[in-house]
């Protein structure tokens, strides 16, 4: 299997159904990127480096799907603005098979 | 007031390298950037990150390409204008166009290049209802001018480096200094969190983790902020509040200056200049848009590159000019150095 399917609710309330290939080392923030689900300039502003808080999500369903957290992550989220229990940072999430059928929501920025 | 032949908006390496390449057609250039030292992005978020897409570098650390860029252009003689912010810019006249900084300098020059990569750095405020009116009134987001905060109390806030900094800094400085961060891990280098530790065992600093700044209090001046520990809530009085969250990039003040933004950057004519819909004035780099634009350094330095010499024909019409490659032409310095190749040895062998 290449592609794995991922709802995510966009800034304006719209919740997507979207297919995510896993065979090219994408993340969250970059599927987010791709289907232009956020204004260029409000999403992957650091560009991936868990540096800017701006793909941060808020994951719905699929929690247990998920990695644990890295540290850079960890202190990124601890600094964010708008910070719940289930943020996430999308650019640290990678879209392999294991998170099919995950569901977020972008959280806003600044 | 400064006068130079291509201004130059962003001190990061598209801006950078753009020296250079003026500088191989005789042009001089100037450099404006927000921030107090040269290298943009690179220098500021990420240094010490190594990065693999250079051409001819396997890999190189941010801070390390930047330092190389300077070298590279310093023969040109570039002229700086840091920590201060381009917020107008307008064309004076057919030559010339005009451009001041947040803090009045004024800058000449014949033609412009953006390259201000994501915008300008600016502090990542924290969201509480009354921070903008407090703002130069006790709410500061740099620390400018250490003296200023003399025998008063300061509650700072935040979880990284600067914070953990000018914590260190300030107990020296202060009559009280309070550092506030929801959580009780921070990130810093080690000898800063550290050092942190023994400024509170000595009690020069009162640490309090975790928690949140939720309320400032005062009337014409910051008096007290509020704190949320853990949904115990308190009031701690205070003459200044500074919160350290970081920097965010933002468009900024060039987005009411005429050009045509799309996506929250700038459109160009990439098949020909990367020129802005005002002509003279161009946009390089991660600043600009077009058709398949692709975010990396390497083309950020074709697009300067390019955009050099339709600059060099604005400047000069008319002005017979092909391409030379300076493996045989060498590079003259404007500082009166010369670099080329070693001349072939022609000799006879007897």
């Amino acid at each position: 299997m290449n592609d794995i399917t991922i709802k995510i609710t966009d800034r304006t309330g719209i919740t997507h159904e979207l297919i995510a290939p896993t065979d090219m080392s994408m993340n969250l923030m970059e599927v987010i990127r791709s289907y232009e689900l956020a204004e260029e300039g409000t999403i992957g502003v650091c560009g991936g480096m868990a540096m800017c808080a701006s793909c941060q999500v808020y994951v719905k369903s699929g929690e247990d799907l998920l990695p644990e957290m890295g540290d850079e992550e960890d202190a990124m989220l601890a600094e964010a603005f708008h910070v719940k229990d289930t943020s996430r940072l999308g650019c640290q999430i990678h879209i392999t098979n294991e998170i099919d059928g995950l569901e977020v929501e972008i959280a806003p920025y600044p | 007031m400064i006068t130079t032949d291509l201004l130059i908006i962003g001190a990061g390496p598209t801006g950078l390298f753009t020296v250079f390449e003026a500088g191989l057609l005789k042009m001089k250039c100037h450099i404006i950037d927000a921030l107090p030292q040269p290298g943009g992005q690179l220098a500021e978020l990420y240094p010490k990150k190594p990065i693999f897409d250079i051409p001819g570098y396997p890999t190189v650390n941010a801070g390390e390409l930047v330092d190389n860029l300077m070298e590279q252009i310093i023969q040109f003689q570039p002229g700086f204008t840091l920590a201060e912010t381009a917020v107008s810019l307008n064309k004076i006249d057919d030559e010339w166009f005009e451009v001041i900084t947040n803090k009045g300098t004024v800058h000449r020059a014949k033609a412009v290049a953006i390259a201000g990569g994501l915008g300008t750095f600016e502090p990542r405020k924290p969201d509480l209802e009354n921070i903008a009116h407090f703002e130069e009134k006790g709410v500061e987001y740099f620390i400018k001018e250490p003296e200023h905060f003399r025998n008063k109390k300061v509650v700072i806030a935040g979880g990284g480096d600067s914070a953990l900094d000018w914590s260190i800094f300030l107990a020296n400085v202060a009559s009280e200094v309070t550092l506030i961060h929801r959580r009780n891990e921070f990130r810093g280098a080690l000898d800063s969190v550290e050092k942190v530790q023994e400024l509170k065992n000595q009690g020069k600093i009162n640490l309090i983790t975790p928690a949140e700044v939720i309320g400032l209090k005062g009337n014409k001046h910051i008096e007290a902020i509020t704190l949320d520990q853990e949904g115990v809530q308190s009031d701690i009085e205070t003459d200044f509040f500074i919160p350290l969250f970081g920097l965010t990039p933002k468009l900024g003040e060039l987005a009411n200056w005429g050009l045509e933004i799309e996506k929250n950057a700038i459109k160009v004519n990439n098949a020909l200049d990367y020129q802005t819909n005002i002509e003279g004035i161009y946009a390089i780099g991660d600043i600009n848009t077009y058709p398949g634009k692709l975010k990396l350094i390497l083309c950020g330095f074709h697009e300067a590159t390019l955009m050099c010499q339709s600059v060099y024909q604005r400047l000069n019409p008319g002005k017979k000019y092909v391409l030379k490659y300076t493996t045989v032409s060498g590079v003259d310095g404007f500082d009166g150095s010369r670099k080329e190749a070693e001349k072939a040895v022609v000799k006879k062998i007897d």
